[in-house]
């Protein structure tokens, strides 16, 4: 029993320099520090936080990351521009798509390839699909994470049916790699056309779903209204991109100021929240879902019925697969641009795409030949991260799960 | 040369080296004591304003006698421009201005530099690792003298041997 007395001791002392109080037992405060991860369900990945607390207030927060930390910009000088495509997949692997589509932009703006219209629909086609399955998976598990449990299945019933269309598409789920540098690697059949005209008739009433689940859920508002309020000019110099700067209210979308793919032909409109908040955060991803299946419909219409999906750039697009095995001229093609790769030219550029979770640049310096002198991948996750401190400060420990979760952050883009 | 080159050059004509444009893209390299100063500029003046931090990033010449670049981008939500301002410094006095106090998301991208490439920002608040651990022995990663597997320190690394212990 000593031991407890001990402690009773020290928890109830009194302050001799405070002659009101000297009389009373004061309670006594001290900070507190605690890990959170990395090993955390809720960090979506391995994520350590080490939080000071006040009580159960954040004073500061401390964010330890590169457990998954791969070194891919140091594999990407090590191969041909080409070969660096599967890397790409495994940045943001909930995403992949996007992030092939952002690389071969990349590329492709360094060698100055224009590519064919079909396969600018077709990009962006799959790009918006990819989009709304990333706005999904967010939806499900930022729910999940603060306690909303039911719209965690929903989501990801609908997740299901576009990830079996991307299995039919490419013949895998989440590891695409899809995109080539120059075009795709190949057209749609016509299942997934009307498998995805389908799901456009589908899909529309199954947001406003998720939106009974949680909109008038007084948990849910009560976790995410006014919480982790960050202002326009705050969320520009941390560099915050993508829904989680638009919810600050700064009209900010790649894809209407620097347009690309087959975005300039479609009319949609970029939502722009007000608050700043984590709701905010929420509405805009819930809108943009409805915007994208707006762009998928109008690209659907547009399309071109026939045409090639792959620039003739002989010296730098790969040839079509089935004229690799009955052809020497395309099997050489193949083989020199896997072993050896083309010669870009030398220069340096930067691109930015609009991902789901924000702007997703390469920042690519040629010396000319076939490999990257240096790739630098601007990923939003990790640039997100960089203003947890700021936007956690003050908050309640369980506050922490929301705010980083309102980033969308993948720790494989994070950490790459 | 483009309009905004020309203006960071009359305003810095010391502190200006060059200004490159190609496939769309704006890149100055600017000289390193004027880096902070350019910064500045660039966050408020209402011509510029370029209030969105794209971008930190590092260059290796190895070959070169200023060794190593570092590269901001720059964006401005107001005039929908960006520029890319470039600097060197060479291996021996391996340090820039950081410019964490302009942009704050600067913060974590000059660590990211320093924990790859080995530059130190000076008046950085937090010049620490930040992807690999804090006692990693090994260097800087980005280097290209650095080799893609590593530099071997893991063949020391004391295994149990499996067979052994069944």
């Amino acid at each position: 029993m000593a031991h407890l007395e001990d402690q009773r001791e020290t928890v109830y002392k009194v302050d001799p320099a405070n002659p009101e109080t000297k009389d009373l037992p004061i309670l006594r405060t001290e900070e507190l520090l605690l890990n959170m991860g990395p090993q955390h369900p809720a960090t979506h990945g391995v994520l350590k936080v080490i939080l000071d607390l006040e009580g159960e207030r954040i004073t500061k927060s401390t964010v330890v990351m590169g457990f998954l930390h791969r070194g891919v910009e140091k594999l990407a000088e090590y191969g041909t521009y080409h070969q660096f495509i599967p890397h790409t997949d495994r940045l943001d692997y909930v995403c992949a798509m996007y992030n092939n589509f952002a690389y071969c932009r990349a590329v492709e703006k360094l060698l100055n390839v224009t590519v064919p219209e079909r396969a600018e629909y077709l990009r962006t086609i799959v790009a918006e699909v990819q989009r709304i399955i990333g706005h999904l998976f967010w939806l499900g598990t930022q729910a999940l994470d603060i306690g909303a449990m039911t719209v965690f299945f929903y989501t990801f019933r609908d997740r299901e049916i576009l990830l079996d269309w991307f299995d039919e598409l490419c013949g895998a789920r989440l590891t695409t790699s899809w995109y080539r540098i120059g075009g795709v690697e190949r057209d749609f059949t016509d299942s997934l056309e009307t498998k995805i005209r389908d799901f456009l008739a589908y899909f529309p009433p199954k947001i406003d779903e998720y939106v009974v689940f949680l909109e008038k859920n007084r948990i849910w508002l009560a976790r995410t209204v006014g919480v982790a309020v960050i202002s326009a000019e705050d969320a520009l110099g941390y560099g915050l991109s993508g829904p989680t700067l638009r919810g600050s209210g700064v009209d900010y979308d790649l894809r209407k100021y620097e347009s690309y793919g087959a975005y300039p032909k479609c009319e949609f409109s970029v939502p722009v929240g007000k608050n700043g908040d984590t709701y905010d955060r929420y509405w805009i991803r819930i809108e943009e879902m409805r915007e994208s299946i707006k762009i998928i419909q109008q690209c659907m219409d547009q399309m071109p019925e026939e045409g090639p999906v792959m620039a003739d750039v002989p010296s730098v697009t790969l040839p079509p697969k089935n004229r690799v095995f009955t052809n020497l001229e395309s099997m050489i093609q193949q083989f020199k641009l896997f072993s050896q790769g083309f010669d870009a030219p030398p220069g340096e550029i930067y691109c930015g795409t609009e991902a789901h979770k924000g702007e997703l640049g390469f920042y690519i310096v040629s010396t000319g030949g076939g490999k990257p002198y240096r790739l630098k991948i601007r990923s939003p996750s990790f640039i997100h991260m960089g203003a947890f401190d700021y936007m956690a400060k003050g908050y309640m420990i369980a506050d922490a799960v929301t705010i980083f979760g309102s980033y969308d952050i993948v720790m494989g883009e994070c950490d790459r | 040369m483009h309009p905004l080159a020309e203006t960071i050059q009359a305003r810095f004509p010391d502190g200006f080296v060059s200004a490159q444009e190609w496939r769309g893209d704006l890149a100055v390299t600017v000289k390193r004591e004027a880096l902070h100063a350019i910064g500045r500029f660039l966050k408020d003046d209402p011509a510029m304003a370029c209030d969105y931090m794209v971008l930190v990033s590092s260059v290796d010449w190895p070959d070169e006698e200023e060794r190593f670049e570092v590269v901001y981008e720059v964006y401005s939500i107001r005039h929908r421009h960006r520029i890319r301002v470039k600097t060197r410094v060479p291996e021996y006095d391996c340090y820039v201005d950081s410019l964490t106090d302009i942009w704050p998301g600067a913060d974590f991208m000059e660590r990211e530099v320093f924990d790859m490439m080995g530059i130190r920002f000076n008046n950085h608040p937090d010049m620490r690792r930040i992807l690999m651990p804090d006692d990693f022995p090994e260097g800087y990663p980005l280097r290209k003298d650095f080799p893609l597997q590593g530099k071997g320190w893991r063949d020391t690394f004391d295994f149990l041997n499996e067979g052994a212990a069944s």
